[in-house]
């Protein structure tokens, strides 16, 4: 008689392990890391050996002989590396875009405002109802400054936006445009009533089968067509308003997952007590869910920010669609294109890495708690 | 003796659950339909007015424009339909080589985050991070600067067997013809590679977190019973990391198709690239756009069901 998995079965008794080797001072660990087996140790050499065929050059070329103050010539010389001073030249344009340069302190303090409402958005003893106001106020603010037309501030129209400020405003706005109605659409898919389950439904998967490109086109270049005439909704709005929408799906989706996460007692607990539905989500259910998925809506935050950057698509000149207009005009640095790739790259990381640094962060804070 | 069901209430207050969520799911239904209604009213008056055609039938007549590259031949006394068409074949055509490559390198930066060597798992971290945290959009148009910059001229390619690159791309020559067999253009060099790339990074975080979530003592257990690590491998840790996997990974696979729209930044004739073209010609937008949402739409339906016939079959069967 055989067993079915007769051949996973050890016939043999396995033979006792070695005593355990001491593993400590510097010299041990980085031999067990590096060296362990002789797999790791195969790896560990292929990969010395490419970052010593790899790194050299490509550090020469970013720091040793790269250039980095504004001089042309000094970018022309055969063997100069990269020309970092197209960024010190450009980055007024590159940054702030074709806003009037004599007014360009306005988004500069409109971004200082934007980037400060998100640092303290990130410290906990700040999480109070106040926030959502701060936030209100200062995005109020933000695009006061930046249009002007009150308090003394010329008038600058919005196609003049561009750059970072830009950037910031619109992953910003629509954060907190798309954060309410996703709250609505995740409670609508979970709803007890099936008309409006099958509305929620409906909407979130047909966006989410869509890219955004194809929506951004939508919104400029269909949305005029669907409003009464006489009535036009500038294209910065237009744009906002899709990515918001687009937005909204996605944000839905992590939502839910939360919502699903709360146990049913909860709910029956919250009924039990007289709570009516909006009472019972408010004071129960959505703190629960949202704290269970605050990493999801942290990653989908991030996935916002680097998706502003299609707006460049449609004609809005942000981060990356500045650079272009920066350097495309100006035949003598138009060389240097890459090395203003990188530099706005370098923003979007930081931004993107910082956000999901503290996602980990926030993640362990509630894991521990 | 039997419980007897509670008595049907047939009084219609405004207390009786039945009525206030029928009430509220007619006014929201009302709402949206009365908005869709206006919406569609404003188009059509709108179109009315500026003398905007409607109605699909632009899609038989002659398209008058080139594209690029295509799978089968096209000109531009083709009709519209077949400039969809080939759009389509095209976005196919970057998706699916980038499906497969964003899975092979992906898997390999996952699991190489559980090397033993700490070289290997800085390098896949750092890579995840890296191609992460930089939009889509930003990498496509730098690796098409870099490929526009980096190949060779095009009077003296760069020639390896039948392969030869330069900035007409890469051209593949057959064994006796001189004339190109397949043509591969920068721009879809570019694309392929920033989508594959920056894709990779979330396979490999999906692939990660699926082989993090068996249990150290499944393969502890295995080793129990006397398996070896590859039969461990094989017959524990991947059957269970796999049920994990899949999902996320249908969704990094419709990623993918949907960003390949993002190729309209780079001028590879895309089927959005091509409705773009359209728009611009016949100034049919709607229709253009719908056409375009329902390839995407209908594209995102057969990934999700083809995987999820995957996953069905890759799912442990519980009691």
């Amino acid at each position: 008689m055989t067993a079915p998995h007769a051949t996973l079965i050890a016939t043999q008794p396995i033979p006792a392990r070695p005593a355990p080797v001491r593993h400590e001072g510097a010299l041990r660990w980085l031999r067990a890391k590096l060296l362990g087996d002789w797999p790791t140790a195969l790896t560990t050499l292929c990969i010395a050996a490419l970052m010593l065929y790899a790194l050299p050059p490509l550090l020469d070329w970013t720091v040793w002989q790269a250039v980095w103050l504004p001089r042309l010539e000094a970018c022309r010389a055969e063997g100069a590396g990269a020309c970092w001073g197209v960024v010190a030249e450009k980055y007024r344009f590159i940054l702030l875009g074709r806003y009037p340069f004599e007014e360009q302190w306005r988004p500069v303090v409109a971004t200082g405002l934007m980037l400060a409402l998100v640092i303290i958005s990130c410290i906990r003893t700040c999480w109070r109802p106040w926030l959502v106001i701060a936030w209100a106020a200062g995005l109020l603010a933000g695009f006061v400054l930046m249009y002007g037309n009150t308090l003394g501030l010329s008038r600058v129209e919005t196609d003049r936006w561009g750059g970072l400020p830009l950037t910031l405003l619109l992953a910003t706005l629509s954060i907190a445009l798309s954060f309410p109605l996703a709250l609505l659409i995740a409670l609508g898919r979970r709803s007890n009533m099936p008309a409006i389950r099958v509305l929620c439904t409906v909407y979130v998967e047909l966006v989410r089968g869509v890219p955004l490109v194809s929506v951004l086109f939508m919104a400029s270049f269909m949305f005029p067509l669907l409003l009464p005439q006489g009535l036009s909704i500038d294209v910065l709005l237009r744009v906002l308003a899709g990515i918001a929408l687009f937005a909204a799906a996605y944000t839905a989706e992590v939502i839910r997952g939360g919502l699903q996460a709360v146990p049913r007692g909860q709910l029956e607990a919250a009924a039990t007590l007289g709570l009516g539905y909006w009472q019972t989500q408010r004071l129960v259910v959505l703190p629960q869910a949202l704290a269970t998925v605050l990493p999801g809506l942290m990653n989908n935050f991030i996935a916002i920010f680097k998706d502003t950057s299609l707006v460049t698509i449609v004609s809005l000149y942000e981060l990356t669609g500045s650079l272009s207009l920066a350097l495309n005009s100006d035949a003598d640095w138009r060389a240097f294109k890459l090395e203003g790739y990188l530099f706005i790259a370098l923003i979007y990381f930081g931004f993107c890495f910082a956000l999901s640094r503290y996602s980990l962060w926030v993640e362990r804070r509630l894991q521990q708690v | 003796m039997p419980l007897m069901p509670p008595a049907k209430k047939t009084r219609w207050s405004w207390r009786s659950h039945t009525l206030r969520s029928r009430v509220y799911q007619a006014l929201v239904v009302g709402v949206i339909v009365g908005l869709l209604w206006w919406l569609a009213a404003n188009t059509a008056h709108n179109m009315q007015t500026r003398g905007i055609q409607s109605g699909f039938d632009f899609l038989t007549q002659p398209a008058g424009f080139d594209i690029g590259e295509t799978v089968l031949p096209f000109d531009s006394s083709e009709a519209y339909w077949r400039a969809f068409g080939a759009g389509l074949l095209n976005t196919l055509r970057v998706a699916l080589p980038g499906i497969f490559l964003a899975t092979v390198l992906g898997t390999l930066l996952g699991a190489g985050r559980f090397s033993r060597s700490v070289l290997a798992r800085g390098l896949c971290a750092t890579y995840v991070e890296l191609f992460r945290n930089i939009p889509l959009l930003l990498q496509l148009l730098m690796w098409y600067l870099l490929l526009a910059q980096a190949l060779p001229p095009i009077d003296s390619p760069w020639v390896s067997g039948p392969l030869q690159l330069s900035k007409n791309g890469l051209a593949w020559h057959g064994a006796q013809s001189s004339e190109a067999t397949l043509t591969l253009s920068p721009e879809f060099l570019a694309l392929l590679l920033g989508l594959s790339l920056y894709t990779a990074a979330f396979v490999a975080e999906v692939v990660r977190a699926g082989i993090a979530a068996v249990p150290r003592g499944q393969s502890e257990a295995a080793a129990t019973l006397g398996l070896s690590p590859r039969q461990t491998l094989r017959q524990v840790v991947l059957p269970q990391a796999l049920r994990v996997i899949i999902p996320p990974l249908t969704n990094q696979y419709l990623n993918l198709t949907k960003n390949s729209s993002l190729a309209v930044a780079i001028g590879y004739p895309d089927v959005l690239s091509i409705a773009n073209t359209a728009i611009n010609q016949t100034g049919r937008a709607v229709e253009c756009i719908a056409i375009v949402m329902a390839v995407y739409l209908s594209t995102s339906l057969l990934t999700s069901l083809a995987m999820n016939r995957y996953n069905a079959r890759s799912a442990i069967r519980e009691r």
